[in-house]
């Protein structure tokens, strides 16, 4: 990452490994401000251009003459090591953008799922998301300001959450809160990993 | 460049009437690259320090080779340079075809072979 990579002979660079963690949930529940507050860097913007076949599973009635449209995502950067980049993307907010979905939660290493007690329901798509593909999921209850404050027990009953899924609350525009998020999103992935390796390992 | 119409309405007086260029001009209407996958995550990084311009390589190439001079995933490519994921990916396939780019795909959870990466990140978050 420094300058001397520069001239570096061609094609012998070690590249470092890349992973990333999806931080979804309803809109305005305050992913982009998760991102930015443990990111390197300000939230970058990257969008897909889906062309016809891209949103043919859309429901078109009405907008027939729309043949594109773009999914932005934001993400940010943490970089761990020389030899380690962590990558944080938040998901698209619109859930019916299902295929930009399963590029970004291919090889994901887990997600954050971001609650707002004053509209839980928001997370409901992404929770059924995370569950239906086997994607270690944390749900972290940011505490907006004027919210009512619930327990996390009760939280976990009201999204049903199997009693394995970690439960926690954060303020997503703190740094040390958001790395608390990810930490034990990391802590709770290698446990689900460890366990997934056991139960192959003793078929 | 010739616009429609010549009223104030309609004239292009700054970004946000988009870019000029098309994307899909930019990679003469192709929609996939002639090589590799390019995960978002994937990174990349230049494997020369500068590149002549070629039948081929045009200027969004050059650009994509300068930023990678330092290593870069193909997300923020496509960030730094504006241009939808999609084209990045079609300008990095014209790139590796000819060596000028090194590329490495992620990791999946599925191939790490034991949880020292899970401990690198976990450690690394708490020494933020």
């Amino acid at each position: 990452m420094d300058y001397g990579h520069s001239d570096r002979p061609a094609g012998a660079t070690p590249l470092p490994t890349a992973i990333k963690i999806l931080v979804a949930g309803g809109f305005g529940v305050g992913k982009t401000t998760m991102v930015g507050a443990v990111s390197e860097t300000r939230p970058l913007r990257t969008e897909e251009v889906l062309t016809e076949s891209g949103v043919g599973i859309d429901d078109l009635s009405g907008v027939e003459e729309k043949t594109t449209t773009t999914v932005a995502m934001d993400f940010g950067r943490i970089t761990i090591s020389d030899d380690l980049v962590l990558y944080l993307f938040g998901t698209p907010g619109q859930d019916r953008f299902w295929f930009v979905w399963d590029e970004l939660a291919l090889g994901a290493i887990g997600a954050v799922v971001l609650a707002d007690t004053r509209r839980l329901a928001d997370c409901f798509p992404s929770i059924d998301y995370f569950e239906g593909r086997g994607t270690p999921f944390v749900v972290a209850v940011n505490c907006f300001e004027g919210s009512r404050q619930y327990r996390l027990d009760e939280v976990q009953t009201a999204l049903n959450l199997d009693p394995g899924v970690p439960v926690l609350l954060c303020d997503a525009r703190q740094r040390e809160s958001s790395k608390e998020v990810l930490v034990t999103l990391m802590e709770h992935a290698m446990k689900t990993r460890e366990a997934r390796r056991r139960a192959a390992g003793s078929n | 460049m010739t616009v429609q119409g010549e009223s104030a309405d309609h004239q292009w007086v700054d970004d946000h009437a988009g870019p000029v260029v098309r994307p899909y001009a930019m990679t003469r209407g192709r929609a996939r690259p002639v090589t590799g996958t390019f995960d978002l995550i994937s990174l990349v990084t230049a494997t020369r320090a500068d590149v002549t311009p070629e039948i081929g390589i045009g200027p969004e190439h050059l650009a994509i080779v300068g930023l990678c001079q330092r290593i870069q995933s193909v997300a923020e490519i496509a960030a730094h340079l504006d241009l939808p994921v999609g084209t990045i990916r079609v300008l990095l396939g014209d790139l590796a075809a000819r060596n000028l780019v090194q590329v490495r795909e992620p990791q999946t959870t599925a191939g790490l072979p034991d949880n020292s990466i899970f401990e690198a990140v976990i450690n690394g978050l708490r020494a933020l």
